[in-house]
């Protein structure tokens, strides 16, 4: 089902990535590998354990909540597991995530290029990313224990806790780092390595996303990774920036934490976003609703985003003045993801929609995510916020946001691009089943959370009133759910990578340049650098054939009658 | 008589998530419609739909108006908030690993918070070491305790019973466990109480207080988002056994 459109030329034989001669052998043509490719994939390997071990921390927090008091660990370790929760959760999945994984592997080749900008500062990238997660692995290992502060390490707890609080805060440092690298690889990728033809209104949606994206990192991370040296100097010398008790100002962390944090919300979700406006044309074989403001959106999310920073702080004594101007513009940012929705809904109008698994979370992730979003707008509110802030109610809005819009997308991005990285097919069957099961354990987990919030249970308790343990024994039962499901998708991902039926260079009759190489991918992508000559989600010459096709079955059917 | 800000957050928290689950309904019932309708087999030739400039407008310009009317209703809910009538009376409240101390305006210090009924009272927050949130669940409002500064909010005591603050910004070890009671308690017996109490009622080696076990806190009523119990519970506690509560603390 080639794209008429697209100029690919093709050699016949030529070895794929995995296959191809290199400098490097065994476990070294991995680990001193230049190839965005294998690049992608080794984040992959490093974000799927991570994933795992944040999960199980995740679990096992929920088990500790099944009943009132201490159930399985002291209120010490919970403190921990929460935090170290956070940590891997936001600053070794979420926020390097899709950028890092499918960014790496499908950019370039969705741009027309051979690699991306910096192949080299690419790989030190990924060095870094593994340092810092060691890093704050480590910290479990050492010393005075994992931090204890929650992944946001307000100060003044931060300065004075005992816990290794100084290693978890560099480890984000180092991993800020990796985010701008990769950040910058993309602008740079995007600006000078578009092939012929590709306009800036003629990219995949998700390149757009991604574009978005590189801008937060790049601009936005340095503030977080000068804060947490800040920290970590208070911790060692009491220079009194943060600390009251010297001089400094708890507020002034705030401040600077929620000033990069909040942009970091979008470099969580707006990648999320560009798979979403990837996967709907796809597989409604029609070209995306609104290209344009969806493009937009990705941008003026990420402008707008970074003035909303202080709705995290209504209840810290910002002043009114600040407060009413704060909820303003956090009611303003929900629109252009409000319209993201709306155009992608209306993308399935007469489409002629297959719910293949990567479908199938995609609709999910609509339904999830837009419940997330709803949900904030009582956040964003004035007087509702100082009720629901900084209680489960907060929790559950986040995790809808993030798991429901990162973490689903990111499930649903594996089973779209697993036959390009594979060149193989996993169960779709079991893939489906998986999704269903994650999305009926999704919410039984965390929807209970809505209601404990309002009716005032505060985050980060280890112990809870009685009244509220039938909430939390749902929530619990629903992450047993919610975990079987994952395993069941990513048993059902390993068998398909090992035996899986081999697949051709376009199995769903995608559109955009990926589709065009072979599955997987030669070492360089392309033979000749293609030429494009039409928007990314061109499906007229597909609409033709199957018209075409219509035509000539109800003519045989009237031949038959 | 102020609108009550219970009543406030209540309304708009119903308001905003009323209009949030149409929406909902809406999207969702559109794109499982599309879904079914539009599948593979019973559309099998898709339309070439690139966008449409007037829908583009509507669903701009139309969410645009929702949300400033959500900004309407929950900043005037906030200007209630943060205008404290003239006449409440003042208690300055201390957050501390892991609890709170209550300061009346006889300089008086109790680690329980008794107030009169039918009063407007203003919380003066503070803390002495790390971040805390002085968080009354029942009465939808919370700010935080920050050392070196001094947030305030501000309740109407519109019903007598027993309710609790909890500490809502995380601060260590017990941060769970920092349950304090308040007894709203008739104005006449909030006088006799705070003339005979001693000038300190709080135990003074609180910096590392063992934890309160859940069973501890049983005396605090917490089922309480529903007003409807609260009565019910007022009408058989007699204050004056809270009043006792409170002397048990003597030293």
């Amino acid at each position: 089902m080639a794209n008429g459109t697209i100029a690919v030329p093709k050699k016949a034989a030529e070895p794929d990535f995995y296959h191809v001669r290199t400098k490097h052998t065994g476990i070294w043509s991995w680990l001193l590998t230049t190839d965005h490719k294998r690049i992608g994939l080794m984040y992959l390997s490093a974000m799927t354990f991570f994933f795992l071990a944040a999960m199980t921390l995740g679990v096992l927090m929920r088990l500790e909540m099944l009943t009132p008091g201490e159930t399985i660990m002291t209120a010490q370790t919970y403190n921990s597991f929460f935090t170290l929760h956070g940590v891997i959760m936001i600053f070794l999945f979420i926020i390097p995530g899709i950028g890092a994984v499918f960014g790496n592997f499908i950019l370039p080749i969705q741009l027309g290029a051979k690699d991306v900008q910096f192949p080299k500062l690419n790989l030190m990238s990924w060095y870094l990313y593994m340092i810092g997660g060691i890093l704050a692995l480590f910290s479990l290992f050492i010393g005075t224990g994992i931090a204890d502060t929650g992944w946001t390490f307000y100060a003044p707890y931060s300065i004075r806790t005992t816990t290794n609080v100084s290693i978890s805060v560099f480890a984000a440092f180092i991993l800020g780092f990796s985010s701008i690298l990769t950040g910058l690889n993309f602008l740079t990728t995007i600006h000078r390595l578009r092939c012929p033809g590709m306009t800036w209104f003629r990219m995949p949606l998700f390149v757009w996303a991604i574009y978005a994206t590189a801008w937060i990192q790049v601009l936005a991370t340095p503030i977080i990774g000068i804060t947490l040296l800040l920290v970590i100097l208070e911790r060692a010398f009491g220079i009194g920036v943060f600390d009251p008790t010297l001089g400094g100002d708890p507020l002034l962390y705030q401040h600077l934490f929620w000033i990069y944090s909040h942009p970091a919300v979008y470099i969580m979700i707006l990648p999320a976003m560009g798979v979403v406006s990837e996967i709907i044309p796809t597989f409604a074989k029609k070209p995306i609703f609104g290209y344009v403001p969806i493009a937009i959106s990705s941008l003026a999310i990420a402008l707008v985003g970074y003035l909303v920073w202080g709705h995290h702080m209504f209840s810290s004594g910002i002043s009114d003045t600040s407060r009413v101007i704060f909820s303003l513009l956090t009611f303003i940012v929900a629109l252009p993801s409000g319209i993201k929705v709306f155009n992608w809904v209306a993308t399935l109008y007469k489409g002629s929609i297959e719910v293949t698994a990567p479908m199938l979370y995609t609709l999910l992730f609509i339904f999830i995510f837009s419940i997330g979003g709803l949900t904030g707008l009582t956040l964003g509110a004035l007087n509702t916020d100082l009720h629901l802030t900084d209680t489960y109610y907060v929790v559950a809005h986040f995790h809808y946001v993030m798991f429901g819009g990162m973490g689903l997308i990111f499930f649903a991005s594996i089973h779209y691009w697993f036959p390009k990285f594979y060149g193989k097919m996993y169960n779709e069957k079991v893939a489906k089943i998986a999704a269903y099961w994650i999305a009926i354990g999704f919410n039984t987990l965390y929807f209970p959370m809505f209601i404990m919030g309002y009716l005032g249970m505060p985050r980060r308790y280890y112990d809870y009133l009685p009244e509220y343990q039938i909430w939390h024994v749902i929530s619990t039962v629903g992450s047993w759910i919610l975990v079987s499901g994952i395993l069941i998708m990513v048993f059902n991902l390993v068998k398909g990578i090992r035996s899986g039926k081999p697949t051709t260079a376009n199995p769903w009759g995608g559109t955009t340049l990926e589709w065009t190489v072979p599955s997987p991918p030669p070492l360089e992508n392309f033979d000749v650098i293609p030429t494009v000559t039409t928007g990314p989600y061109d499906h007229t010459k597909l609409h033709q054939q199957l018209r075409k096709e219509y035509k000539d079955q109800q003519k045989t059917e009237e031949g038959k009658n | 008589m102020r609108p009550s800000i219970i009543n406030e957050v209540d309304v708009t928290f119903w308001i905003i998530n009323g209009i949030s689950i149409l929406l909902l309904l809406l999207i969702t019932a559109a794109m499982l419609y599309f879904v079914f309708k539009y599948s593979k087999k019973r559309n099998p030739v898709p339309e070439n739909i690139e966008g449409n400039t007037t829908i583009e407008v509507i669903w701009t310009i139309v969410p645009i108006i929702i949300v400033l009317y959500m900004f309407y209703i929950s900043w005037a809910g906030f200007v209630n908030m943060r205008d404290v009538p003239k006449d409440a009376m003042v208690v300055k409240v201390t957050g501390q690993m892991w609890k709170w101390t209550f300061e009346y305006d006889n300089q008086k210090k109790s680690d329980t918070l008794n107030l009169p009924h039918n009063k407007n009272v203003k919380f003066e927050i503070t803390s002495q070491d790390v971040l805390h949130s002085f968080y009354l669940p029942q009465f939808r409002v919370k700010e935080d305790a920050v050392p070196g500064a001094q947030n305030y909010f501000w309740i109407r005591t519109a019903e007598l019973g027993t309710f609790y603050a909890t500490c809502a910004e995380y601060c260590g070890l017990n941060h769970s466990f920092m349950y304090a009671p308040i007894n709203v308690i008739p104005e006449d017996q909030y006088e006799i109480w705070k003339n005979i109490m001693p000038a300190d009622t709080t135990k003074q080696d609180s910096a590392m207080v063992t934890p309160v076990t859940t069973s501890d806190t049983a005396g605090v009523k917490t089922d309480s988002l529903n007003s409807g119990a609260k009565k019910d519970s007022v009408t058989k506690e007699t204050p004056a056994s809270d009043i006792k509560q409170t002397d048990t603390l003597k030293k």
